[in-house]
């Protein structure tokens, strides 16, 4: 294929958001695989939320405590709902923490904010 | 009770061939792949590589009675069959903690590949493993970080890194060096690379590049609202070079730099190592001269020794090879050692390559990194073959794509995030490959047409270095 300005494609910088924001907006059944995965894991689902105005910090804040414990996807669900409305204008993110790593097994941006 | 002394020469058997000796815990273990000249019986070439690895010399010396040598000696203590080879064995040697230097690689990788590789009895010798006890560990300081430290420090979860190296590895500008860099990170790539045969040349001296990356690094991490970062090569002619490069990385505010742990030598590595530990910067770990010691399959180290060995040394992430790629490597031997890498105990498992338990302790973990001659239609093998805790690095399949860096690097992004997704979702990536690729290029132009680009593209060369099977 002949490579020139014609057939080639201008691509745009995007403000991003880490894992899994290069793929299209996710269902609320994506997010729902997503969640049994993180429960399959035996993590614990967390939910974050933060205004894009200081969304690049490490530390957003966090809706209620971790759900230590919590099987089952549609009460996570249920909790992202309340966090969005709560704060419409905040970017919300799903966490699963990983108490073996000491670390988080996943991090998905599921609301973005108005900013 | 006293001994006296007789010169002369014995049979190194009569004293390091011990096939009685249950190893202790403390003891550092070591199995070599021995391939004796003719008529050397296989108990004698154990015992002298045992030998001449440890207190021994060619001939008695008054001073072995000044000492006391059943404290101090390494030990064959058992020999196996290698499976398909008639002339080769394996030897199982043990030496006792005291003999090394704590903290210290290069004092063990000196008594134990040292003049002993040069031995006339043996033909060929391969150091295959080595069991470090625990206590030994607990002496080495090992990753600056560690997979965890680093995951929060950059904010990424839940998938492998994603990089890139910037090519053409010689000859670029600092400005135009930068550019690619820049193109690379705003369009979805968490991590770029300097070359290894990058250091400080006169088409671009070192602190010119650490300055228009610097730029990059921050206009990129501004705009996308990402945390990115460039494996800045301290790599350097002398020690003072190296330290004096990696002071200005960190003055830039940059979180990570790199080092070659073979040409730059041990010493220098666990050095750099420390500096890095005490002052916050993560640490990429390049592999040049590797395969002229671990690629025969009868003569040298094995890299899952040099893995071990950088582990220990210090390192956040090395290079372990692709599988897949343009470079050797085989499957199970490498998912082997990339296990050595990551995980706190790893049994032994003969069918990857691992002859001992190894326990590390609380030593971090080190990302595996693979790289060379890798592109979207790896993908899928590539997160099933290394999971998350590794750092994918596609440089000609970054740079080479039709629209330049920026669309390259979305292209992989989309494609690697589209395969974790689907991974997530219980799907078999790498048995649906063409399908999980094809769904994710209908949002993503620039995947579809790296995917177009790169679709004959296959490195199918028979390994040459296999695990050893029957």
């Amino acid at each position: 294929m002949r490579n020139d300005a014609s057939n080639m494609g201008d691509y745009q910088t995007k403000q991003t958001f880490e894992t899994f924001s290069f793929l299209p907006q996710f269902s609320q059944q994506d997010v729902f695989a997503q969640v049994e995965y993180i429960i399959a894991q035996g993590w614990n689902p967390g939910i974050e939320h933060e205004h894009p105005s200081t969304a690049f910090n490490h530390y957003w804040t966090m809706w209620k405590l971790p759900f230590f414990g919590e099987k089952d996807p549609t009460r996570v669900w249920a909790e992202l709902e309340a966090c969005r409305r709560a704060y419409p204008d905040h970017h919300i993110r799903l966490i699963g923490y990983d108490n073996y790593a000491q670390s988080q097994g996943m991090q998905l941006v599921v609301f973005r904010g108005r900013s | 009770m006293a001994k006296t002394y007789q010169a002369g020469v014995q049979d190194y058997r009569q004293m390091y061939w011990t096939p009685d000796y249950v190893p202790l815990d403390t003891d550092l273990l070591a199995c070599f792949k021995i391939t004796p000249q003719a008529g050397v019986p296989r108990e004698e070439a154990a015992a002298a590589v045992a030998a001449e690895s440890s207190t021994g010399t060619w001939t008695t010396v008054w001073t072995d009675l000044l000492t006391d040598m059943e404290f101090y000696k390494g030990r064959a203590y058992r020999i196996e069959d290698v499976p398909g080879d008639k002339e080769a064995f394996y030897a199982f040697i043990a030496y006792p903690l005291d003999l090394f230097e704590e903290g210290s690689i290069v004092n063990v990788l000196t008594s134990l590949v040292g003049n002993v590789f040069g031995f006339k009895a043996i033909r060929y010798l391969r150091l295959e493993d080595i069991r470090f006890p625990i206590a030994y560990i607990k002496t080495c300081l090992g990753p600056p970080n560690g997979i965890q430290v680093e995951r929060d420090k950059l904010n990424k979860y839940g998938r492998p890194l994603l990089g890139c190296t910037i090519k053409p590895k010689l000859g670029l500008s600092a400005k135009n060096y930068g550019r690619a860099v820049y193109e690379c990170l705003r369009g979805g790539l968490d991590l770029t690379k300097d070359d290894e045969n990058i250091n400080s040349q006169p088409f671009m001296r070192w602190q010119n590049r650490f300055e228009f990356v610097a730029e990059a690094v921050l206009k990129s991490q501004a705009e996308t609202g990402e945390r990115k970062g460039h494996y800045l090569n301290v790599t350097a002619p002398d020690p003072e070079a190296m330290y004096e490069r990696a002071e200005f990385a960190k003055e830039l505010g940059m979180p990570i730099i790199m080092h070659d742990f073979l040409t730059g030598g041990f010493t220098a590595n666990t050095g750099l190592a420390k500096w890095c530990r005490k002052n916050g910067m993560l640490l990429h770990i390049h592999r040049a001269m590797h395969a002229v010691l671990d690629r025969h399959p009868k003569h040298g180290i094995h890299f899952r020794v040099l893995a071990k060995c950088l582990r220990l040394s210090g390192g956040d992430h090395i290079h372990t090879g692709t599988v897949v790629g343009k470079l050797e490597g085989d499957r199970a031997s490498t998912l082997g050692f990339v296990d050595l890498l990551r995980e706190s105990f790893i049994p032994e498992d003969r069918r990857r390559g691992i002859f001992f338990d190894q326990d590390w302790g609380s030593m971090p973990g080190v990302f595996a990194v693979a790289s060379g001659g890798i592109h979207v239609w790896h993908m899928p093998a590539l997160v099933t073959i290394f999971g998350d805790d590794s750092c994918l690095q596609f440089g000609g399949g970054t740079q080479g794509h039709p629209w330049g860096n920026a669309a390259g690097a979305a292209a992989n992004r989309v494609a690697l995030e589209a395969c974790v997704k689907a991974r997530n979702q219980g799907r078999q990536i790498e048995k649906e490959a063409r399908d999980v690729l094809m769904e994710a290029a209908k949002s993503s132009p620039e995947l579809a047409i790296a995917l177009e680009t790169w679709k004959e593209i296959k490195f199918e060369f028979d390994t040459v270095d296999k695990l050893d099977v029957a």
